[in-house]
């Protein structure tokens, strides 16, 4: 029981990210018609925000240390951050430390940015034509994007920590009566998965409650009709791409702690998100987010140990053979609309 | 390719005869010196193929041991300071080039993929002219380039292979390693576990499933069982792996009190990083502090894992703190030029690269087969490991084996692990025919032609 627990844990928390980026996606794909080979990218570019931020807060001037040296025997430099300088050791320590969510603030202008900048730029040009020419020219977006990131901060990872109040980890299984360290779960892990719910909900509540959101959903179900009210329906639909980056450059951000990130993290998750959001339904916005959740607490089991000595090598293609079932048994994925992606 | 082999053929009988006449004459024709082997150089200089990843994700790690092949060839050639050259016990490279010819060199990106580091590698062997392959940062890439340099019949001087198959099971007569590998890692270990975790330990393997991740666990599980640890479980997690939580979070259920992550690169950053993040190591499990141990260190990736390093054991092939002369005039020369001290991977590969000129200058020719004698049984001191022995008969460096420790209190971004042993050759030292390096033989050498 506690081990079953302990897997729905982790899938909530892989599932957020699926589910972050999925949501993105199916956001461009339902406002644009664009199947947006880049949006793993942008979900890395988000991670690197925060990298930025925290480059920025421990942008530093040298001090000579006379009492060390360096690997060559000369006298130590000691990099003393800048912050320092204006907020005191203490205060710019706290700040630093909490770069990571202090980059929530710095990414989503970027990201918005970023977002409106590639949907203007390049994806505008691309929405009559083929879904194949779109997916060549966000997948070579991608591949040029991750180039330029790799360029600028190397191919190794970098550790991007979470702020010390959030290190360490919860024991659900004391909480729940179970032995102590059955169940542990790191802080860090569960103040994303609340983050990406709020997330999910604010993205939910603005296309639900707004008149801005009215007009997008009116959009996505009759673009034409929409834009034979005389509304703007381009221009919204540029926003919503924008705000689509923006969510999944948070859900990069957010996710540096978890794992140092990397040029290639987009990629990593580009894949299974499609997959994501295939399952869920294309279009689906409800359907992404619990298509996202279910593969990631389904990916969690196939891992454990047990799964493993029953079925070698379940781990690596439980997704891929659960959007096969799917799409066999309900074509259009658990939540898809008729006509969307049919014509 | 048959005439190839009938020239390979006509040196071995020539060898054979020479022997069985008494006569001292080795099984190339030092008189035919450059000829008779595929890439003789041709006028005044020599080309080298530098065979790095210079992308994917050890491209970091590429670029180190480009910067250090880049060296090499100055020291070569006579420029700089000459770096190991000057520390280095044997004499005969006299910063003129190798033979008299001026070392120049082209470079392939493996992209550590087997098939383009073959790609990459035939392209500097055929339409460059490379006499000589080295360089690499993945034992797959090792195996299959070492393979391809063996059919092709040059010389491969493998760069980061840590596998025991590269000079096991897949060893060539054309293939040096003088990195270490997963048997000297456990060996090295677990004397050094035993004192610091105790006898009665319960650990709990993650290892990458491929290759060298099968290998190295085969070797740090034989060593601590032999001194008394118990193996509780061993779980395979696939290379693509980037979150590591689903693997992490059964080990404290399973009742292990150890965890061993059989991780390199990303995967060895993010398994400890989540490792880290789950609280295993402020744990108490059986009544002892919850440890981690990561067989292969690298000073690169534990940058990327950060303060997650601290206070954990591993082991590395060389390490630019360390204090003997060569290590000292190799990390002047390369922190001079380039800013900071170089990785293991860095030192590996301009090691490699001064020990193939070094047997050519011995050997007098350049003839793959007069190389490869040249550097069979080879002693040396003075390259930043202690004495060490090119065994002939499985081509792999013997050698004192470092383990290090993630620092507590690093005072730059280099200072990151700090050597805690450096365990003598004897204690790292397995017969050739030790059942962890079954299977496989050299062969001959090919001299291509």
């Amino acid at each position: 029981m506690d081990a079953i627990i302990l897997q729905i844990l982790n899938g909530l928390d892989k599932g957020s990210a699926y589910a972050l980026i999925a949501l993105g996606l199916t956001l461009i794909f339902g406002t644009l018609g664009v199947v947006n080979f880049a949006h793993g990218a942008l979900f890395m570019i988000g991670a690197f925000c925060a990298v930025t931020l925290s480059r920025i807060l421990t942008l530093s001037h040298e001090v000579i240390d006379e009492t060390k040296t360096d690997f060559l025997g000369n006298p130590l430099k000691v990099d003393v951050p800048y912050i320092y300088d204006i907020f005191g050791q203490a205060t710019g320590d706290v700040i630093i430390d909490w770069a990571v969510p202090i980059s929530i603030l710095f990414a989503i202008p970027v990201m918005v940015g970023i977002g409106f900048a590639m949907e203007r730029g390049l994806i505008k040009h691309f929405y009559k034509r083929p879904h194949a020419d779109q997916i060549l020219v966000t997948f070579g977006l991608a591949i040029v994007l991750q180039e330029i990131i790799k360029y600028f901060y190397g191919a190794n990872p970098i550790p991007t920590p979470a702020p010390d109040a959030f290190r360490g980890s919860f024991d659900f299984g004391a909480m729940l009566g179970f032995d102590p360290n059955t169940i542990i779960y790191p802080y860090w892990r569960l103040v994303y998965f609340a983050f990406a719910a709020v997330i999910i909900g604010a993205v939910f509540a603005f296309l639900q409650f707004t008149t801005f959101g009215m007009v997008v959903r009116a959009g996505m179900a009759d673009r034409e009709t929409v834009g034979l009210l005389g509304i703007n329906i381009d221009k919204r639909f540029t926003i919503m791409f924008g705000i689509a980056a923006a969510v999944a450059g948070l859900a990069g951000v957010m996710y540096t702690p978890i794992n140092s990130p990397n040029y290639h993290m987009g990629m990593d998750f580009l894949v299974l998100s499609f997959v994501v959001v295939v399952v869920g339904g294309m279009g689906s916005l409800s359907g992404a987010v619990l298509a996202g959740f279910l593969l990631g607490i389904l990916e969690s089991f196939a891992s454990m140990a047990i799964v493993l000595e029953t079925l070698p090598g379940i781990n690596q293609i439980i997704i891929y053979l659960v959007a096969i079932i799917i799409l066999l048994t309900r074509p259009r994925g658990l939540m898809g609309r008729k006509g969307v992606m049919e014509e | 390719m048959s005439n190839m082999k009938l020239t390979r053929r006509g040196l071995i009988k020539t060898g054979a005869v020479a022997g069985a006449t008494g006569l001292a004459l080795p099984t190339y024709l030092r008189a035919d010196g450059h000829a008779g082997f595929l890439n003789a150089p041709q006028g005044s200089t020599v080309t080298l193929g530098f065979n790095v990843p210079q992308s994917g994700p050890y491209a970091d790690e590429g670029a180190d041991e480009l910067r250090a092949y880049e060296l090499a060839v100055e020291h070569l050639n006579g420029e700089g300071d000459g770096g190991m050259m000057n520390t280095f016990t044997s004499k005969a490279l006299q910063g003129n080039g190798i033979l008299g010819k001026k070392v120049e060199y082209v470079t392939g990106d493996t992209q550590t993929k087997s098939d383009a580091a073959r790609a990459s590698a035939k392209s500097m062997i055929e339409k460059d002219g490379a006499i000589m392959i080295t360089g690499g940062s993945s034992s797959g890439v090792a195996v299959a380039v070492q393979a391809l340099c063996q059919e092709a019949g040059v010389i491969f001087m493998a760069g980061l292979t840590h596998s025991n198959d590269t000079t096991g099971k897949d060893k060539r007569a054309n293939g040096f390693r003088h990195f270490f590998n997963s048997y000297m890692s456990g060996a090295a270990l677990a004397p050094v576990l035993q004192a610091a975790y105790g006898s009665d330990r319960k650990a709990y393997h993650l290892t990458a499933d491929y290759n060298w991740g099968y290998t190295t666990e085969e070797a740090v599980r034989t060593s601590t069982e032999a001194m008394g640890w118990e193996t509780v479980n061993t779980v395979l997690t696939p290379l693509t792996q980037t979150d590591f939580s689903s693997y992490i979070a059964p080990v404290l259920q399973s009742g292990a009190d150890v965890l061993v992550l059989n991780h390199y690169g990303g995967n060895m950053v993010n398994s400890l990083t989540n490792a880290v993040q789950f609280g295993l190591r402020d744990k108490q499990v059986n009544g002892k502090n919850f440890e981690i141990v990561v067989p292969l260190y690298s000073r690169l990736m534990a940058k990327g894992a950060g303060a997650n390093v601290k206070g954990i054991f591993g082991s590395t092939n060389w390490h630019w703190s360390l204090q003997d002369e060569g290590s000292k005039a190799f990390v002047k020369s390369f922190g001079t030029k380039y800013g900071f001290p170089p990785s293991q991977a860095a030192h590996t590969c301009y090691v490699q690269a001064l020990l193939y000129a070094d047997a050519v200058e011995r050997a007098g020719t350049f003839n793959p087969c007069g190389v490869v004698e040249a550097l069979e049984g080879f002693e040396f001191d003075g390259m930043g490991n202690g004495p060490t022995l090119y065994r002939a008969e499985d081509h792999q460096c013997f050698k004192d084996v470092l383990v290090v420790k993630g620092k507590e209190e690093p005072t730059s971004e280099f200072d990151l692990l700090e050597i805690v042993e450096v365990t003598p050759v004897e204690q790292v030292t397995y017969a050739p025919d030790h059942p962890q390096f079954a299977g496989g033989s050299l062969g001959t050498c090919n001299p291509g032609a």
